[in-house]
């Protein structure tokens, strides 16, 4: 029978909802997640013992200035986050820019696209 | 000169998410002659500087970013070409649903309408309402006014950060500070728990190693043009610092987190009456205030936790705006809720129909192991157990129209109780 090598107590990140989670790593290399309200919290269990990803949230330079907010379309390993901040903080972009426009496609190699989450295209 | 009157069926004054649901819910129930009065340059209220993600799993099943969720409903508004006025700030308003407002190309004008739904939403309590001693050097912020300045105009409010309080928009902005470069070295917070969110404690906090002190508060601010440090305390069970816990954490920038105040000076002018606690308007099922034809609705009714609920509740006042305006006869009952204490407020506050009831509250601490019990006098006519309440999180219970006919008189009380 396979015996439990690691064990945490998570909080969920996925919804408002915050549900308490009790991750356990078995030496057969399983992972078993108790305490979840739904599928996605037992993902969210699983990945986080064996490879943290967030969701980036950040801003991007237009170039007149203004700052438009960007996200990451999927998360991006969590150790990745400074270095993709470094990155998007480098980028200007169009004032036409529109909401959902792909600004980086597969930032850093992440697999994930940065998009726009705003628009400054139909405002004064 | 006379000034310009407007006349319209419905106005909306604010265009967050509360006014915006509210328009668009009230058009799709049949009113077509109504206006969106709106404050700032654009729609969509405050979400437009949370550009952190997590809204909309409620409503649209998707985990969207503040400003994807603002144009989600903008979108809707725009579909339905309800107009709406920006840059337009509102004076006034009467118990007759005259409001005064103005704007550079409309100069002072009136608006004469049949109804009116308050979404004017909430703003923050300032350094000035928390007493801390000390000098008032630069680099003291709210919370959310440090968000608007990193988010929207792209500027960081300091490098070396403590924030008092550990509600969301503080959290949030601990991360938000910390991704951008600035040491974040402190989250102090006066209860012996937070008032945010548990997944944004893991996911702002312990994801960057931010530390929270609980039981903690900001005793001191020193510092002549711009902050140096501050001092932070202990508290004891009376919330009162203990001297011989004060330390110093050298900053240049000290974020406020420590509440939201429903913004009610036009409701006050037209002499709505308030509930003490929510500081919001007191109101009926249909989010109707004390004054026939005004209705409240999101932040400015009642601080919420999830802007899919202000979305739920702002329909809920544009449908029964819609239904005013048609001539249907308001609810004659009067029933009244009444919380025990530990349940602090309730909204609606008040029933004047038996139907169906969604019924919104608050607790006032952490309480484990309850059963949430509603009372018609003597009898019981509503209990559910929970594992875990706190003030952090808005629960709600529904009275069913079957329990609502049985009701003998005016007045229900809510509250917690140990479960048996």
């Amino acid at each position: 029978m396979s015996k439990p090598v690691k064990e945490r107590e998570l909080t969920c990140i996925i919804c408002p909802r915050g549900c308490s989670l009790r991750v356990t790593v078995l030496d057969d290399g399983t992972v078993s997640v108790t305490g979840n309200s739904c599928p996605r919290g037992k993902t969210y269990g699983e990945t986080e013992m064996t490879h943290p990803m967030r969701t980036l949230t950040t801003t991007v330079a237009t170039a007149d200035g203004r700052m438009l907010p960007v996200r990451t379309s999927a998360p991006v390993p969590k150790e990745m986050l400074f270095a993709c901040m470094a990155a998007v903080n480098e980028i200007v972009v169009s004032r036409d820019t529109d909401i959902g426009d792909v600004l980086v496609p597969d930032l850093l190699g992440t697999g994930a696209d940065l998009i726009a989450t705003g628009s400054w295209k139909s405002r004064t | 000169m006379s000034l310009k009157t407007l006349k319209t069926d419905l106005a909306i004054i604010g265009g967050g998410p509360a006014g915006m649901s509210a328009a668009v819910a009230a058009y799709d129930a049949g009113v077509r002659n109504l206006l969106i009065l709106e404050r700032d340059g654009a729609l969509g209220g405050i979400l437009q500087q949370c550009i952190h993600n997590g809204f909309g799993l409620h409503r649209f099943g998707e985990e969207l970013s503040g400003p994807e969720y603002a144009h989600r409903y903008e979108e809707m508004v725009r579909q339905r070409n309800i107009p709406f006025k920006l840059n337009t700030m509102v004076l006034d308003l009467t118990q007759d649903r005259r409001i005064t407002a103005t704007n550079s190309e409309d100069g002072v004008f009136y608006v004469d309408a049949g109804a009116v739904i308050l979404a004017m939403g909430c703003r923050e309590r300032p350094r000035g309402a928390l007493n801390t001693p000390g000098t008032r050097p630069a680099g003291i912020y709210t919370a959310g006014t440090a968000q608007k300045l990193v988010n929207v105009k792209g500027c960081m409010p300091g490098r070396d950060v403590v924030i008092l309080g550990s509600g969301d928009i503080g959290l949030i902005m601990a991360r938000r500070m910390t991704l951008e470069g600035a040491r974040v070295h402190a989250v102090c917070e006066l209860m012996p728990y937070s008032g945010g969110l548990a997944r944004n404690i893991e996911q702002c906090l312990h994801d960057f190693d931010i530390p929270l002190y609980l039981s903690t508060t900001v005793v001191g601010i020193k510092g002549r043009e711009r902050l140096e440090s501050v001092q932070i305390a202990s508290v004891d069970e009376n919330r009162r610092p203990i001297p011989s816990t004060i330390r110093e954490i050298p900053c240049d920038t000290l974020l406020l987190s420590v509440g939201l105040i429903p913004e009610n000076e036009l409701t006050k002018s037209a002499g709505v009456p308030l509930d003490r606690t929510t500081q919001g308007a007191v109101v009926d099922q249909d989010r109707m205030t004390r004054v026939p034809g005004i209705f409240s609705c999101g932040n400015v009714l009642h601080v919420h936790d999830l802007v899919d609920y202000v979305s739920d509740e702002a329909a809920v006042a544009g449908r029964a705006a819609a239904a005013y305006l048609s001539g249907l006869e308001p609810g004659k009952e009067e029933i009244e809720i009444v919380p025990d204490g530990l349940v602090r407020y309730t909204v609606p506050q008040r029933l004047t129909r038996r139907e169906q009831t969604r019924i919104f509250f608050r607790v006032g601490g952490i309480y484990r192991n309850v059963r949430i019990v509603v009372r018609d006098g003597e009898r019981e006519i509503y209990s559910a157990k929970k594992l875990k309440v706190a003030p952090g999180e808005m629960e709600s219970i529904t009275l069913s129209k079957d329990v609502m006919r049985t009701l003998s008189g005016g007045r229900l009380e809510i509250g917690l109780e140990e479960t048996p």
